[in-house]
């Protein structure tokens, strides 16, 4: 079975967290997600960097630019991870921008995944119905699950669509917003939070941007099965490295 | 038959589409799927055409460019979008979009510029309207455009500078998409080109028509007939370009021909010839030739005239040189400063250095003597004074 399937199982809440591969030094991925996983992490996100993250705030488009600049690329994240199930049994999302996946050749792409046994993809800019035509047999041929957004502005028929094509997780987007540009939650997320937990969807629902804390964590994941932190986390790398990566997992819970 | 013309998807044969992360469907979504009804709406027509003519200067002249036409032994007729309010055509696509956002009740405008001349047509809508508008710019171009900067707060616009990334257009592009998403519901995002994703580069496409559809008229008055033998534009993200080929695009014994800025050369690593350079990709939410990394990276590209200095192009235009029916030249800064002044010197015209990359192609490419070509000339050159003053040492 997929691992993030197997992990959804589980009777908690989830916390995800995402980084950029490449950032803050270019071999810092695998040490990233050692760390992660023994301090108590239940799924990682790995940023593949792109030069134009329009669905991300200054924080994740900083460390983009760095991870470039350090000379991350698509063919490198696959080297770097190539050995990684030896070692760790968490499971693995990529996370990124559509064109360079197109430009490694989506099956191609999908194929390496499968071999170095990444779980599943997150491509905000590959949307639902180009998906479902064109990639969701490529995908499920090679074992990986695609994880669709959605946000406080997505009608219910299309959250019903997108939990359609869904299989695994729901990434709700906790308010109109790019990556890291709000702080905290208030009225608005709530009744959204509500809303969604009453349309008993087929897929759970793990809450994503603006989550930074213990407090934030918390308020996510009343309804929600868990909450990811991306923005936060790159912070905490940029001001301590990545020697204290147990220090700030201990601090959401 | 064959259509060049976008179908209901927004998709130029393999290109077009809209690439667009969640946050942004609902936007798109409401937009797509009133477009063209809005347009349709007589209110809606009534007032467009109405602004064109008594606030744009429309119809803008089709002008026989006599002495220029002499000396390339051909017949040259010049579009005279450079005579627009503001100096070029972009005033076209935020005349119709400020009424578009109008209709659907938004009360906040944002926009992305690269030379500024997107902006400062924006700006002069929103103050036409009284409606708020923000205006994205990389930091780099800030600096080097100032005049327009002015010009855009005297308008009343606040201009914001893109300080991520390369700092230039697609940053400042970037940037107003990012706005859009954290304003979701009372903001109207005016794209100043045939880019970005679907409904936008049909929607600008047909602001843009009327250019081709004066040029029938125009033309049929002067030589008789409605069809020229070729049209020919500049292409940056390619709007001017796409109204002045509108009417045409399925007219095949028109020929269609888009003229790309080489900068200093195709092989100099400093160039904006995207169909040269350009493979497949997505970018700002389009599926269209870009100038990208094998990685996957969005290059930064170079064209001494900032309006063409974007690095894809819009997916029209994709589509029209995969597909043959348009010809593609590229034409270097050297070459287009001197059409540039050649025009100056023959018809008492000085265009802006976009629309010289169209004049330039003359140089090279012959027609025959009884051949029509229809030149959009697509903007005039005030705005590029200090370029022609360095370049020439004047
Ligand atoms: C005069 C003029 N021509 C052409 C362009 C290029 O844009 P497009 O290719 O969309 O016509 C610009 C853009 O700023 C311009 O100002």
């Amino acid at each position: 079975m997929n691992r993030i399937k197997q992990k959804l199982q589980e009777d908690k809440k989830i916390l995800s967290i995402y980084f950029s591969a490449g950032y803050p030094n270019l071999d810092d991925t695998v040490k990233i997600i050692h760390d992660l996983e023994t301090s108590g992490v239940d799924l990682i996100e790995i940023g593949l960097p792109f030069s134009d993250p329009l669905a991300d705030g200054p924080t994740i488009q900083e460390s983009s630019t760095a991870a470039l600049k350090n000379g991350m690329n698509t063919a490198l994240l696959f080297e770097q991870l190539k050995d990684i199930r030896k070692t760790v049994s968490i499971p693995l999302i990529l996370m990124g921008y559509f064109n360079p996946v197109l430009q490694y050749g989506v099956e191609e792409f999908c194929a390496q995944c499968e071999e170095i046994g990444i779980d599943g993809l997150i491509l905000p800019d590959l949307p639902l119905d180009v998906y479902k035509e064109e990639y969701e047999d490529i995908f499920k041929k090679h074992g990986l699950i695609n994880v669709f957004l959605i946000t406080p502005q997505t009608s219910d028929e299309r959250i019903k669509a997108i939990d359609d094509a869904s299989e695994g997780f729901i990434y709700m987007v906790s308010s109109a917003s790019t990556t890291g540009a709000k702080q905290g939650f208030g009225s608005e997320q709530s009744e959204y939070f509500n809303r969604i937990a009453n349309m008993e969807l087929n897929n759970p629902q793990i809450v994503g941007f603006g989550i930074s804390n213990a407090e934030t964590f918390e308020q996510a994941t009343q309804k929600a099965k868990g909450a990811i932190i991306g923005s936060a986390f790159i912070k905490h790398l940029t001001a301590n490295g990545v020697n204290a990566i147990d220090d700030f997992v201990k601090q959401i819970r | 038959m064959k259509s060049y013309h976008a179908d209901e998807r927004g998709y130029y044969g393999e290109f077009g589409g809209a690439f667009i992360p969640e946050m942004l469907y609902p936007n798109c979504e409401e937009l797509r799927q009133n477009y063209l009804s809005i347009m349709e709406e007589p209110s809606f027509k009534e007032e467009f055409h109405q602004l064109l003519k008594d606030y744009v200067g429309r119809p803008t002249p089709l002008y026989f460019a006599k002495r220029l036409s002499e000396r390339y032994n051909t017949k040259i007729y010049l579009k005279r979008e450079d005579l627009c309010h503001t100096g070029a055509h972009k005033v076209n696509n935020t005349i119709g979009q400020i009424l578009m956002a109008k209709k659907l009740g938004k009360n906040r405008i944002i926009a992305e510029t690269g030379a500024g001349q997107h902006g400062v047509a924006t700006a002069t809508v929103c103050a036409l309207m009284g409606i708020q508008c923000v205006v994205y710019m990389g930091e780099i171009d800030i600096a080097r455009q100032a005049p327009n900067v002015a010009r855009m707060k005297m308008l009343g616009a606040e201009v914001r500078p893109a300080t991520s990334g390369s700092k230039t257009l697609k940053d400042a592009t970037n940037e107003a998409i990012r706005d859009w998403i954290n304003n979701p519901v009372d903001t109207h995002y005016i794209i100043g080109s045939v880019v970005g994703p679907h409904p936008y580069p049909d929607m600008v496409a047909r602001f843009q028509s009327v250019i081709s559809e004066e040029i029938k008229n125009q033309l049929q008055e002067k030589e008789g007939r409605e069809n020229p033998d070729y049209v020919v534009a500049c292409v940056g993200g390619g709007s001017n370009a796409a109204g002045a080929y509108y009417h045409y695009l399925d007219v095949p014994e028109v020929g269609i021909i888009a003229v790309e800025a080489a900068g200093k050369g195709i092989d100099s690593g400093e160039s904006a010839a995207t169909s040269a350079l350009g493979k497949v990709g997505i970018i700002h939410g389009s599926k269209t030739l870009l100038m990208q990394t094998q990685d996957g990276q969005i290059t930064e590209p170079y064209s001494i005239s900032a309006g063409l200095d974007y690095p894809g192009v819009g997916p029209m235009h994709a589509h029209l040189y995969a597909s043959g029916r348009g010809e593609f030249i590229s034409i270097t800064d050297d070459d287009a400063m001197k059409a540039g002044l050649e025009l100056c010197k023959l018809e008492g015209i000085i265009p802006a250095i976009e629309s010289s990359h169209a004049l330039a192609i003359f140089e090279d490419r012959k027609f025959g003597p009884d051949d029509v070509v229809v030149v959009n000339l697509s903007g005039r050159g005030d705005k590029d004074l200090q370029n022609y003053i360095d370049y020439f040492k004047l």
